[in-house]
């Protein structure tokens, strides 16, 4: 193993055993006020008036007239806005913010607010949205000609549901006015410089009149990239009329039903066989926005570049749509896109190869694609491909042939058994060009008189570990002991724009330019001397320009692969399907931490374990979530899994540090199929299409006597 | 009516609030005990798992005067103990705080289970801590943490 995937003791670990972080709502809340939202009831309707209670003294209602800037959160689009327009458009739409010392009596006041509305026709389920925030196709060769030569064509549909981040510390932002007129404002987030661009237009302010730090998070996996920007906003707009601190923290309900999801998606996947291969697919992908754009656009582009998963495609046609309906908007979430499509194709190479009488997993091996062949988007694997030798090994780790076959006898019995494999890839970072164009980002590091280095970068520790990671790489490349090197909670205030904590990005783009940043330092070290350095990223030479466009060039500089299978177990009496194993190997290059990235594989695993069982958000017809709260939403306890046995295999990239990829997202995307795969196979052979995939699910398949 | 008080993490405090306030509120804003997290308000995440008379309960589900007399044990008492450094050491080894949210629920969580039976197995961790959600870890450095320690800690329990 490389010196630098050596275990170390985490950076934020002793804080946090202890009890001694603080968290947002830690804060000791002297002098400060309490914000609460006020929400529309109505999935859309006009707001009319809203009645509010006499306001003790100390007691404030704010709204977007209180707003000096614009009403728009900075996102992709201009849609979402800080407080309500003229209309709400979802329920649990903010309308405005109470705030006050005690926040009891702000709950109390809150529930004597009444907003009177002019009730407006909302459009709720996916399959009645016609408004597309965003529709793009793109495709390869002639779909056309391959449906027409064609021995088979099979048509299919794929649906997934909700998924709530449930992150365990809800969503809390704190806005503080300060001395020097500087807005402050510091939460539980991911992105320090969205939050402060975002601050900048709605308080009409510049750079200087605002910066934003991130607090110890509690857990984010997207969840807390887009959103923070709409809290932030409101409690920095309150607090600018207050003339004081505002702090304002979700209670879980309010979190489950209000904050964004992952989305739900709706795929039909058209594929054309022929001589036992497939020639082409033609591909309809529907994802349920929600009543803003926020991040849809680029949610839904990683799902496109992904939909063909990964095999070797000649020919395809897919189509991508982002659907406005009067729900919850929907956002970032592990994975991005890719979970909902990975999800069906997958599904659909199982469903083929069933019908072709052949073993899914080498109808699968004789599709996939190889180093130096061409991207869904005619971009190049430019690196390795070691799909085949880690499919080797998680069959062996999880007997996974002899199983298949023996579950693929007759079952008798209470218990009956299936198991399951998925393939796929994440591409490391922005999609196409949003790192060269969009983010640019720029890492410094700072040596002071006594030789400690500290590392001034925008990536805020949510749990992944990027304090510990980031810090030994550049104590290895400057020969230093971990504790000579800082890296604090960032804060735009002091450190520059080195782009968003998400997209898996951190190690591979961020923890590169330190690295070179690193040694840079190196090469110009004085001792005693107080020394800055800077590095700015740039694409790597090979990469193929990428213009959205048209979808046509290297969506992502490289891949990282993960071969994934779950055993599964149903009780015919009860529909309960318990998972019996699941393993996974997993190449993002070089482990920077192996504890650290074995906890990301093993997180992502069961998060996307509960994607696909036992995580359901229902909403009813009038757009309502319906069972916001842990004693609906059911997210994995210790006792529903076993150990997950994960394994990494080591395909190290040039471009990252010491030959680390994307590692964060991973793990999640093959969850879902490996899961169905394998519950299909426990019904006896049925074809399944959604998940979650439910013990009710389960029972009614049983009841219908085992159809689909 | 009789005065509220309960054994905070050793020492005897006295409550003026309600007897009807959540333990959970008590502790973190009286006491400031903010260790104590709320990540439900429902006893379904165990995040604000304490430990009363040594039994584990979710304090958000708890009123004050349901604690008269008794012993309360959080995260800022229970760190100051060598069974404290037992964990903290094998969850530093195995890398097993990501977020840290649950962390102290589940640290509390454990003592409870190696308290009754100090040398488990596989099975009666994972049931010790099927009260207490974690988001981040998959659960296995944590399972596997709570059995080093009871190993390494052998005699502390």
């Amino acid at each position: 193993m490389d010196t630098i995937s050596q275990s170390v003791v985490r950076k934020d670990h002793g804080d946090k055993v202890s009890g001694r972080s603080l968290y947002t709502g830690d804060y000791a809340p002297e002098g400060m006020l309490f914000g609460k939202l006020l929400r529309a009831e109505l999935a859309r309707a006009r707001v009319l008036r809203v009645h509010v209670p006499a306001l003790p003294e100390g007691y404030y209602y704010v709204d977007a007239k209180d707003i000096p800037g614009d009403n728009n959160v900075n996102m992709v689009l201009d849609d979402s806005p800080v407080f309500c327009r003229e209309t709400v458009e979802y329920i649990g739409e903010a309308i405005a913010m109470l705030c006050g010392p005690d926040e009891e009596t702000v709950g109390r006041l809150l529930s004597a607010c009444r907003v009177d509305y002019e009730k407006l026709e909302p459009v709720i389920r996916l399959d009645e949205a016609h408004e597309s925030f965003f529709d793009y196709t793109y495709s390869q060769g002639d779909t056309e000609k391959a449906f027409a030569e064609a021995d088979k064509i099979y048509d299919e549909q794929f649906e997934t549901g909700y998924q709530e981040h449930a992150y365990l510390e809800t969503q809390a932002m704190t806005a503080e006015p300060e001395a020097d007129g500087r807005m402050f404002v510091h939460g539980s987030l991911q992105c320090v410089y969205y939050v402060r661009n975002a601050l900048q237009r709605v308080l009409g302010c510049g750079p200087e009149g605002v910066h934003v730090m991130q607090d110890v998070t509690g857990g984010a996996f997207g969840g807390k990239e887009d959103y923070p920007s709409v809290l932030g906003c409101q409690v920095a707009v309150a607090a600018l009329k207050c003339g004081k601190p505002v702090r304002c923290v979700f209670d879980r309900r309010e979190d489950m039903a209000c904050s964004p999801k992952r989305h739900p998606s709706r795929c039909r996947y058209r594929v054309s066989v022929k001589d036992g291969r497939v020639t082409a697919m033609d591909v309809d992908i529907r994802f349920n926005a929600g009543a803003y754009s926020t991040l849809s656009a680029v949610v839904l582009q990683r799902g496109m570049i992904s939909a063909p998963g990964v095999y070797q495609i000649p020919n395809t046609r897919i189509r991508g749509r982002a659907m406005k309906t009067n729900t919850v908007p929907c956002g970032a979430f592990r994975g991005f896109g890719a979970p909902q499509t990975f999800f069906a194709v997958e599904m659909m190479m199982d469903h083929i190869a069933r019908d072709l009488g052949v073993d899914a997993l080498t109808f699968k091996q004789a599709h996939l694609s190889r180093q130096g062949d061409i991207t869904s988007t005619g971009g190049r694997y430019h690196f390795p491909v070691p799909l085949p030798d880690m499919i080797r090994e998680t069959e062996a780790l999880c007997d996974y042939r002899r199983k298949k076959e023996e579950y693929q006898k007759p079952q008798t019995g209470r218990f009956r058994r299936g198991i399951g494999m998925s393939l796929q890839f994440h591409g490391g970072g922005f999609t196409g060009s949003g790192e060269q164009d969009i983010i640019k980002a720029v890492v410094r590091l700072r040596k002071e008189r006594d030789g400690t280095v500290e590392i001034l970068a925008a990536s805020g520790e949510i749990g992944q570990g990027v304090r510990t990671t980031f810090s030994k790489i550049v104590a290895q490349e400057l020969g230093l002991p971990l504790e000579r090197i800082i890296f604090e909670y960032p804060d735009t205030a002091l450190v520059p724009d080195s782009g968003p904590t998400v997209a898996s990005r951190s190690i591979m783009v961020v923890g590169e330019l330190l690295r070179r940043a690193a040694v840079k330092l190196r090469e110009r070290w004085a001792d005693g001397e107080v020394q800055e350095v800077e590095e700015r990223y740039r694409a790597p030479d090979f990469m193929i320009p990428f213009t959205i466009d048209h979808f046509a060039g290297d969506a992502y500089a490289t891949y990282s692969w993960a071969v994934m299978t779950a055993e599964v177990e149903v009780d015919t009496l009860t529909g309960m399907i318990r998972v019996l194993d699941a393993c996974g190997s997993f190449d993002v290059g070089t482990p920077i931490d192996r504890n650290i990235v074995m906890g990301q594989m093993e997180g992502g695993f069961l998060q996307g374990i509960g994607y696909a069982s036992c995580e359901k958000i229902a909403s009813d017809g009038t757009g309502r979530i319906r069972g916001a709260s842990f004693s609906d939403y059911l997210i994995p306890t210790a006792m529903d899994v076993p150990q997950l046995r994960c394994m990494l295999h080591v395909e190290s990239y040039p471009d990252g540090p010491y030959g680390a990829k994307a590692a964060g997202e991973l793990p999640l995307v093959g969850a879902p199929a490996a899961f169905l795969e394998a519950v299909e196979q426990a019904l006896g052979g049925v074809s399944l299409s959604h998940v979650p995939f439910t013990a009710e699910d389960a029972f009614s398949v049983l009841m219908k006597g085992g159809e689909g | 009516m009789a005065e509220l008080s309960f054994i905070l993490n050793g020492s005897r405090v006295r409550y003026d609030g309600s007897a009807a306030d959540r333990l959970l509120d008590a502790l973190r804003n009286e006491y400031h005990c903010t260790s104590v997290k709320c990540g439900c308000g429902e006893g379904e995440c165990g995040a604000c798992a304490v430990l009363i008379d040594g039994v584990l309960h979710n304090s958000c589900c708890v009123a004050v005067g349901a604690v008269q007399d008794a012993q309360v044990v959080t995260l800022e008492g229970y760190r100051e103990t060598a069974r404290f450094q037992a964990l903290d050491r094998a969850f530093a080894e195995l890398s097993a705080v990501q977020c840290g949210f649950c962390t102290p629920g589940i640290l509390l969580a454990a003592e409870a289970l190696l308290s009754r039976s100090p040398h488990p197995d596989e099975a009666e961790i994972r049931e010790g801590l099927s009260g207490n959600l974690c988001r981040c870890t998959g659960y296995n450095a944590i399972v596997n943490a709570v059995k080093r320690a009871a190993e390494e800690g052998d005699g502390l329990w």
